[in-house]
């Protein structure tokens, strides 16, 4: 495909695919004009930046024959900060402290079984409709943030990749679902609205949390560390007792 | 905004330096989100700047999960095979997720208000 272009047009294109400027500068801009479309389009949950974003430059992986690698080059200083994220999480729990001690009791038995039946549920579907034993234990963790999933993933020998694939349909699937959600069953409480998003689809569904309440993001925030937690503990137990 | 970002990378340092001592399967920076929590209810509170700091970075959360979701090109291939169980498990468990979790909360809390 290439041979066809001009001489020097290929040649700063394999310089630029060697650099980090690219991935970055392509990541940065690909989320200002997701983000345009998403204001646009009035923030329909179908044109969720994050989910917007992804697809454009997958497509534009794929169109240009660009490999994950060398674009994950410049786009790893995006993800990098993903960890300072997570220990941010710390300041709006902290806002909530009062609220969340007082109903520590409830969080943890909400949570705890909601993630338990997030998890069970998606091995239990995946293993009737003949998934292999690599994808449903890379699937288990699919509810809680990425760093946490892979971690848990590797150890009980799953597909550390495939699982941060999986959390991430789970994150755009729950982010765009999630107020429709809790309309259908009546749930109105932000409390309970904050830690449902954050139990079953982590910082996505969070994300979009956040933007509607601050007590309902700062209850999302506490369900994604809680649910990391719980889950790194209860996952290995789980897919013994159920066999998978 | 200099003390504050060192603070995050601080916290997250220590999380990862017990984590990989001890070998518990917490990851590192959620270790660092409950040391640094730990710290603000010593302390008493963020200062303005670490405030104003979390809240960029939590603002913007949504761009950071780019890069690995565009991961995705690397797996088509075993998403392709399992593309039945993996579209009937995730959104159905997801939904059940939010449906359990979000309705036994909603139980709990009846009738208590914030603190």
């Amino acid at each position: 495909m290439h041979s066809i272009l001009p001489l020097p047009f290929f040649h700063v294109w394999s310089y630029l695919q060697t650099q980090p400027l690219m991935g970055l500068t392509a990541t940065l801009c690909t989320w200002e004009l997701a983000c345009f479309i998403d204001i646009k389009a009035g923030h329909k949950p179908i044109t969720n930046p994050t989910f917007l974003s992804i697809t454009l430059l997958a497509c534009a992986l794929l169109v240009t024959g660009t490999p994950y690698s060398a674009y994950f080059n410049g786009a790893q200083y995006v993800h990098f900060l993903l960890g300072p994220a997570t220990v941010a999480l710390a300041i709006p729990m902290y806002a909530n402290r009062h609220s969340i001690k007082k109903h520590f009791v409830p969080i943890f038995i909400s949570l705890t079984t909601g993630s338990i039946v997030a998890a069970v549920s998606a091995m239990l579907i995946a293993r009737a409709l003949g998934a292999p034993h690599d994808v449903l234990v890379s699937l288990g963790p699919k509810s809680v943030t990425t760093p946490i999933a892979m971690a848990v993933a590797q150890n009980l020998g799953g597909q550390p990749p495939l699982t941060a694939v999986f959390v991430m349909i789970t994150g755009v699937f729950g982010a765009i679902i999630c107020t429709g959600v809790f309309w259908l069953v009546r749930v109105k409480d932000w409390r309970a609205q904050g830690l449902a998003a954050g139990t079953a689809a982590h910082g996505l569904a969070t994300a979009r949390m956040i933007l509607i309440n601050e007590t309902a993001g700062a209850y999302g925030g506490v369900a994604i560390g809680l649910n990391g937690i719980i889950t790194s503990i209860m996952l290995p137990l789980l897919v013994n007792i159920f066999g998978f | 905004m200099v003390r504050s970002i060192m603070m995050l990378l601080l916290c997250q340092l220590a999380g990862t330096v017990v984590q990989e001592g001890t070998g518990l399967p917490i990851p590192g920076p959620v270790m660092g989100l409950v040391l640094l929590l730990g710290l603000l209810i010593w302390r008493g509170g963020p200062s303005q700047s670490l405030h104003d700091t979390a809240g960029g970075f939590l603002k913007y959360l949504g761009l950071l999960f780019v890069p690995a979701g565009v991961g995705v090109v690397t797996e088509l291939q075993v998403l392709k095979a399992n593309a039945l169980a993996i579209a009937v498990a995730i959104p159905v468990s997801t939904i059940l997720g939010l449906v359990v979790t979000g309705v036994l909360m909603q139980r709990l809390l009846r009738g208590k208000a914030d603190a």
